[in-house]
């Protein structure tokens, strides 16, 4: 009987950290520079949640947004803002600065 | 410089049309006009706040610091909509149906709609909040480049431009309302503010997700993209003026639904009796 309690004990604990490992989930950083994000294309896993740092270093503000990833973020000159996107369903999702459009562009493909 | 105009355009038009149907809802009320200011007033100078603190609010909570300010003014201007929606126009539903009545229980203050102002403020201050950082970053490169003073100029009439553009829809709104006879028009501003509510709440759960702290119900219901863009005119009215989204999570949808439902009970049960009874 112990043995079995330990067993159980060992398999819930074995659910438990893979329970935290899945939360603690993925992650994906993009850089604003010279009104462009770096990388231009960034891949995240699709069906699961991801962490996204949108790390701006230019000396302006500017407004992540996506209508395909419905979301929207200011990220004010020089700060690091977190936003969670998805699950996806695998495809393509553009992206782009609204404060300087004509060159902050990118996309997320979820695969 | 279109670009410039074209964002404050749609940061401003949400607030805009609030503005509007909020003085065409308290047309009869007396001293409106310095209540609306006021509450528009305290917005601008809270946005002004706000923008200046913007690089500290980025940072807190890991990030997440202009998210939980946003979720903080929704989740006001929500509570504020519900209790207008529900308790105030159940009470004064009756006073309504006769203009005089109105404007006579205005008069004496008691039934001076705060929670409208309010809501008028923190519109304002959101909205407000983002177009005065990019009219201020914007201004501050444009100054910072070779051709100085001109390009800084010309971004801020463009910007002007912009306001303008949304201001004057909101006072299409405000135009188009008061043609309605005073007897509809308590219900026309009233089915509006509701759907203005079920907005917000949309928007807060949009943003709690944003944030991290939901992980349920996620995905888009739907995809309506293809037919009506949220980032097109239409869409981008019928966003600001009813919270169109053209795919909108199941949290989104959820809260929206459940907010107007709230709306239509709590104002039934809230009735007077004595109301009911009369008619």
């Amino acid at each position: 009987m112990p043995r079995l309690k330990l067993a159980s004990a060992f398999a819930l604990t074995l659910v438990l950290g893979a329970g935290a490992a899945r939360a603690a989930g993925a992650e994906a950083v993009l850089v604003i520079k010279s009104h462009r994000f770096e990388p231009a294309q960034i891949k995240v896993p699709a069906g699961q949640r991801v962490k996204l740092s949108v790390h701006n270093q230019d000396s302006t503000p500017e407004e992540f947004e996506s209508y395909s990833l419905d979301r929207e973020k200011l990220v004010p000159a020089g700060t690091k803002a977190t936003l969670f996107i998805g699950p996806l369903e695998p495809g393509t999702y553009k992206f782009y600065g609204e404060f300087h459009q004509g060159t902050a562009q990118g996309v997320v493909i979820a695969e | 410089m279109f670009a410039a105009a074209l964002i404050v355009f749609r940061e401003s038009l949400e607030a805009a049309l609030f503005v509007g149907i909020v003085a065409a809802a308290t047309r009869q009320l007396a001293g409106r006009g310095k209540w609306l200011a006021a509450g528009v007033g305290v917005g601008i100078l809270g946005a002004i706040g706000l923008a200046l603190m913007a690089e500290q609010v980025a940072t807190w909570f890991d990030g997440i610091g202009q998210d939980a300010v946003n979720i903080g003014i929704l989740s006001v201007a929500l509570v504020m909509l519900l209790w207008h929606c529900t308790w105030v126009s159940a009470h004064s539903k009756d006073m309504a149906c006769d203009a005089r009545h109105l404007g006579l229980s205005v008069q004496d203050g008691r039934r001076r709609p705060w929670a409208l102002f309010g809501a008028v403020a923190l519109a304002v201050l959101r909205e407000g909040a983002e177009t005065v950082l990019f009219v201020g970053g914007t201004v501050t490169s444009a100054s910072a480049s070779a051709s100085a003073s001109a390009t800084a100029g010309a971004v801020v009439l463009s910007c002007a431009v912009g306001l303008a553009l949304g201001a004057s829809v909101g006072a299409l709104i405000y135009a188009g309302l008061s043609r309605i006879p005073a007897r509809r028009l308590f219900s026309a501003t009233n089915v509006l503010i509701a759907l203005l509510a079920g907005s917000i709440a949309s928007q807060l759960a949009r943003a709690l997700t944003q944030a991290g702290f939901i992980e349920t119900w996620t995905r888009p219901v739907w995809d309506s993209s293809r037919w009506l863009a949220t980032d097109s005119l239409l869409g981008t009215l019928l966003h600001a003026l009813m919270g169109y989204d053209s795919r909108p999570s199941g949290l989104q949808l959820a809260s929206y639904l459940a907010v107007l439902i709230f709306i239509v009970v709590g104002t039934r049960l809230l009735r007077p009796p004595a109301v009911v009874a009369a008619r």
